[in-house]
């Protein structure tokens, strides 16, 4: 039966999440809420520079503060495994900093003041060095290097040392495409560094024994990769480290690495004692993984009747100090809602003396979706066109060669076009210094590494074992999935994340990927259960196994002997499963293929004021492609809390640099995160093209409502104000500027 | 640190001259508790005036209004007769912050904080209010415009506090308002802020007037050109357009992670030209 004709019974379904009752009533423990008996507090000291030497570290004044029980450098930690260099420099810095924030040394003491203390009386001399934080300058030939001899053999000659990657996607030929068009647009866009802005700040608490096995409590998208990169980070073994992942306050990407995990693990073992380390709000803004910023060069060509011709990129992506792959993922998707016939895209790697950057929700291509966008926008109004037909004439379907190669198997775009062409929204009259945009956004999704284990318990219910901590409801999803397929009601099932020593490795909630993914090892976790019983009842009832079927939350036999053997639910089951060999249980483990794409149409409605330059958001739609929503409460949640971010990126977020290369914005109050006054309600449509590559055609949707809304809120503002905007954050200061120049 | 409560202004002057090292003030603490646990400041000692009883309310007669210090702005949002007669410096103070801020910050928190961009300070001064201070030596009052001297820096003694504040008598046809542009919709400071303040003669004529910009300058900025274009005007179209452009002129911004000098002086002169607007409405009505 296919995903799409298949009657459901608990999928679909708006049911209780499992975690609402815990968090509005405090019983639920986020990273911070972990104490041990005899837990001292750590601290950092962090680098005042973009860029220094370190000549030397004096730490005897604080190791004899009274109450320091641990002073550590990178002195402290060895020689780490090999590919974890880079992480742990960028954890504690060896002989350079390379951006304001960078750790150079930490204490662990009996109480946070006496750690705050001693922090202070750590000497550190530095020799100040050239540092650089833009692009633009960054490329420069003569723009200070942040490391010499990165470079790989692809980047093209002409920059500094700092451009260290190189990668281009594309097919057909660019120059013929361009020579068809009626109208070529050419523009450079710029985007500024943003963070996830997660509520929850960083929190880890860790204890080491005398015989170097350790555990972790840590507030983490993904446990596992937090065991392997402290592993990696400390040379350890990774069976020696145990981590529980706490609930989670928010992540967006920005949770699936490490920063001050190994820095406690490294405590914990100079000191013996646990210890807990809590960051502050501007640690995390300074020195965790904000995105990159940007520099693009885009040239795109149209003709007279609305077909895109030919679509060129160059995109410098600024990811801090050390070398990522981030500008791939704008490189590949910048164009990917078309269906092109000449199509190419370039990325450049650049790094600067700024923290290194971290995943922030479908990392890479928001920033490329917003230049790719725009420059459609703009030809659609320089050829009197209507961006939503001309968006319906290139749109790519399944079967379309896509812009970074793969061919499309079925999705949903073209539904969404539709749907967003009949929203009510869409033909909305505008009032005065109002404009509406448009934009279409795509992500890959993804499926990855998966080991999950479902349990049927004596009074039959059943527990499902998982392994990647619930950001967006997924415990939820994961129980309505397995239910749906045991024929039991949700209620009967209860999801659990758990610790890594208790399940091969997950790879951590990211990649949109855990409904998919975690979703699909658990409905074949469930299968096996199914087999299991099928297989202990035929031998029960002496009969053919293929005459066992599982119905209805029921075991029937179908048999000659029909009417002989009573069908037995799943609880009448557990009550005999003793009897009958024992426990059962069902296990999956695997790397989860067949992640469907999913494509979104936003539509955004802003008021420019043209006496100040302040926009307005005043409607906002975001129509998408789920596949199958399991639980539309999260979905329509995904959708909002993208586009929310989203809007935060366009209009007001950006990571502020002095003259020095120090941040100064290092606070909620001046990195603005968009206020619940500040947005419209936003309005959501789940379009449902079932993924094939999925029992009940699940796509993942957290990462998708990203991508478009940079250049939705664009176009929108470019329309309502009458000047192209292609620098964001599209701020007052900006908006108004652009508005002044004639 | 210590920490006292008394409940009398004597004895706080008293605590604060006493002390050796550093004392500080607390009202609402919604500043000195944020610069505490951002390791900023480290007192010696805190002297909580919320105790004292000369600091607690709100009184009018006929010389007008006495504000207690320890005042918080939700108190000043919900007395009526005060947010009637003086909208501006209750609207002011009332952009400061949260909800739960609001519970607690003071007008004379946001004046001592000494911000440039206090939005609680550009209508107490358009008002022409006076601070009652009581120090070692006894009461003396200031105006409240005499009081911030540049960013972070006040003219009162640090054995001196501000016990409450007076607001003038309110002739007819007279009413306030401030404005202030920030990025967002709230939860923000102020880029520019204007506060203007106004009364009209029986024709609609406007006879007094007062103009002040917040955060684009080290301190507010009295406009007096802004005034004089409206005293003798009807707050007609060439009048406001004679305030816009005093009061871009006057603003003297710095280019900062809040905007661009350009920016500000530009805005300061639009955002002057709405408060006007509003003051003026609310004195016809």
């Amino acid at each position: 039966m296919s995903a799409q004709t298949k009657q459901f019974k608990v999928i679909g379904q708006r049911l209780q999440r499992p975690d609402g009752i815990d968090k509005v009533t405090g019983r639920a423990r986020y990273g911070a809420d972990i104490d041990a008996a005899g837990m001292l507090h750590g601290k950092i000291l962090r680098s005042p520079h973009a860029h220094a030497r370190i000549l030397s570290i004096d730490t005897s004044a604080a190791e004899q503060l009274n109450g320091v029980m641990a002073v550590i450098t990178r002195a402290d930690f060895p020689t780490p495994h090999k590919g974890f260099e880079d992480v742990q420099d960028n954890c504690m810095a060896g002989d350079r900093v390379l951006y304001d924030g960078h750790a150079v040394a930490a204490v662990a003491a009996t109480s946070k003041h006496i750690a705050k203390q001693a922090i202070k009386l750590i000497k550190v001399q530095y020799q100040v060095l050239p540092h650089v934080t833009d692009v633009e300058q960054a490329i420069q030939p003569d723009a200070p290097v942040v490391h010499s001899g990165l470079v790989s053999r692809r980047v093209p000659k002409g920059f500094s040392e700092n451009v260290v990657r190189y990668s281009s996607f594309g097919h057909g030929d660019i120059e013929t495409g361009f020579k068809a068009a009626d109208a070529v647009l050419e523009r450079t866009y710029k985007t500024e560094a943003t963070h996830q802005g997660y509520i929850e700040p960083h929190a880890c608490m860790a204890s080491m024994g005398l015989d170097n096995r350790a555990d972790m409590w840590v507030c983490t998208q993904g446990h596992f990769w937090i065991r392997n990169m402290c592993a990696g980070v400390m040379a350890m073994e990774s069976a020696s480290l145990r981590v529980t992942a706490s609930e989670i306050g928010g992540g967006f990407g920005g949770k699936t690495t490490v920063f001050i995990e190994p820095v406690v693990l490294a405590l914990a073992k100079k000191s013996g004692r646990a210890v807990k380390m809590v960051m502050t709000r501007e640690e995390v803004l300074r020195a965790t993984g904000p995105t990159v910023s940007t520099m693009m060069h885009v040239k795109v060509g149209m003709n007279k009747a609305g077909r895109i011709t030919a679509t060129y990129a160059k995109l410098f992506y600024q990811a801090g100090a050390y070398k990522q792959a981030t500008v791939d993922f704008g490189a590949m998707p910048a164009f990917a809602p078309y269906a092109l016939e000449n199509v190419k895209t370039e990325g450049l790697d650049v790094i600067t003396n700024r923290p290194r950057t971290a995943s922030y929700r479908a990392p890479g291509a928001p920033p490329a979706c917003f230049a790719a966008e725009s420059a459609i926008d703009e030809l659609c109004q320089e050829l009197g066109l209507d961006p939503m037909e001309v968006r319906l004439i290139n749109a790519a379907k399944g079967g379309t060669k896509s812009s970074y190669g793969p061919t499309f198997e079925d999705h949903g775009l073209i539904q969404c076009l539709e749907a967003a062409k009949a929203h009510p929204h869409w033909q909305a009259p505008l009032e005065i210094n109002q404009g509406r945009g448009l934009a279409a956004g795509f992500w890959f999704n993804f499926g990855g590494e998966t080991c999950v284990s479902v349990f049927l318990n004596n009074d039959g219910s059943v527990t499902v074992t998982e392994g990647n901590p619930d950001i967006g409801g997924s415990r939820a999803s994961i129980s309505m999935m397995v239910a749906e397929e045991l024929g039991i009601p949700y209620e009967q099932v209860r999801t659990t994340v758990t610790d890594t020593g208790s399940l091969g490795p997950n790879e951590p909630t990211h990649g949109s990927r855990v409904t998919f993914a975690v979703g699909l090892a658990a409905i074949k976790s469930a299968r096996a259960i199914i087999d299991e019983i099928r297989a202990r009842l035929a031998r029960m009832w002496e009969v053919d196994v293929t005459d066992v079927v599982w119905q209805d939350g029921a075991a029937h036999y179908t048999g000659n002997k029909a009417g002989t053997f009573e069908p037995l639910d799943l609880r009448q089951v557990a009550d005999i499963a003793n009897n009958l060999g024992g426990p059962i249980a069902g296990h999956h483990e695997a790397n989860a293929e067949g992640a469907g794409v999913s494509f979104g149409v936003h539509i955004a409605d802003t008021e420019v004021d043209p006496e100040t330059g302040f926009t307005s958001v005043k409607r906002y739609t975001v129509i998408q492609d789920a596949g199958k929503a399991i639980q539309p409460d999260y979905v329509e949640g995904q959708l909002q809390g993208g586009a929310v971010q989203g809007i935060g990126w366009a209009l007001n977020e950006e990571y502020v640099y002095g003259e020095d290369g120090c941040l100064q914005n290092t606070g909620f109050l001046d990195y603005r995160i968009p206020v619940a006054s500040d947005l419209p309600m936003i309005d959501t449509v789940i379009v449902e093209v079932p993924n094939p590559g999925h029992p009940f055609g699940v796509r993942g949707v957290g990462e998708t409502p990203i991508v478009p809304p940079l250049a939705a809120i664009a176009n929108a503002v470019s329309r309502a104000c009458g000047k192209r905007q292609v620098d964001l954050p599209m701020s007052p200061p900006k908006v108004l500027a652009s508005m002044q120049k004639a | 640190m210590q920490y006292i409560a008394p409940t009398t202004s004597a004895a706080a002057v008293a605590a604060l001259a006493a002390c050796n090292g550093d004392a500080r003030l607390l009202a609402g603490g919604t500043d000195i508790l944020v610069r505490l646990q951002a390791d900023l400041v480290e007192p010696d000692l805190l002297v909580d005036i919320k105790h004292i009883v000369a600091c607690q309310h709100i009184t009018e007669d006929a010389s007008g209004f006495i504000i207690g210090a320890a005042v918080p702005s939700a108190q000043l949002g919900e007395h009526a007769r005060l947010s009637q007669v003086w909208p501006g410096i209750v609207e002011g103070m009332g952009l400061v912050g949260s909800t739960q801020v609001q519970g607690r910050a003071t007008l004379t928190g946001n004046l001592c904080n000494a911000s440039p961009a206090a939005d609680g300070v550009p209508a107490m001064v358009a008002a022409g209010a006076t601070a009652c201070v009581v120090g070692p030596n006894g009461t003396r009052q200031l105006a409240v415009e005499d009081i911030p001297t540049g960013p972070g820096q006040i003219s009162l003694a640090n054995n001196e506090m501000i016990e409450s504040f007076s607001l003038p008598p309110r002739p007819p046809r007279s009413s306030d308002a401030y404005i202030r542009f920030i990025p967002r919709t709230e939860m923000d400071i102020a880029v520019v802020g204007a506060a203007v303040n106004l009364t009209l003669d029986e024709t609609g004529t406007c006879i007094a007037a007062c103009v002040v910009l917040g955060a684009v300058g080290p301190t507010f900025i009295t406009v007096n050109a802004a005034a004089e274009a409206l005293i003798g005007s009807q707050v007609d179209e060439a009048a406001l357009q004679a305030v816009q452009n005093a009061c871009s002129t006057a603003a003297t911004p710095i280019s900062d992670k809040r905007g661009t000098a350009e920016f500000r002086k530009h805005t300061a002169g639009v955002i002057a030209r709405r408060a006007a607007i509003v003051a003026h409405s609310r004195a016809l009505a």
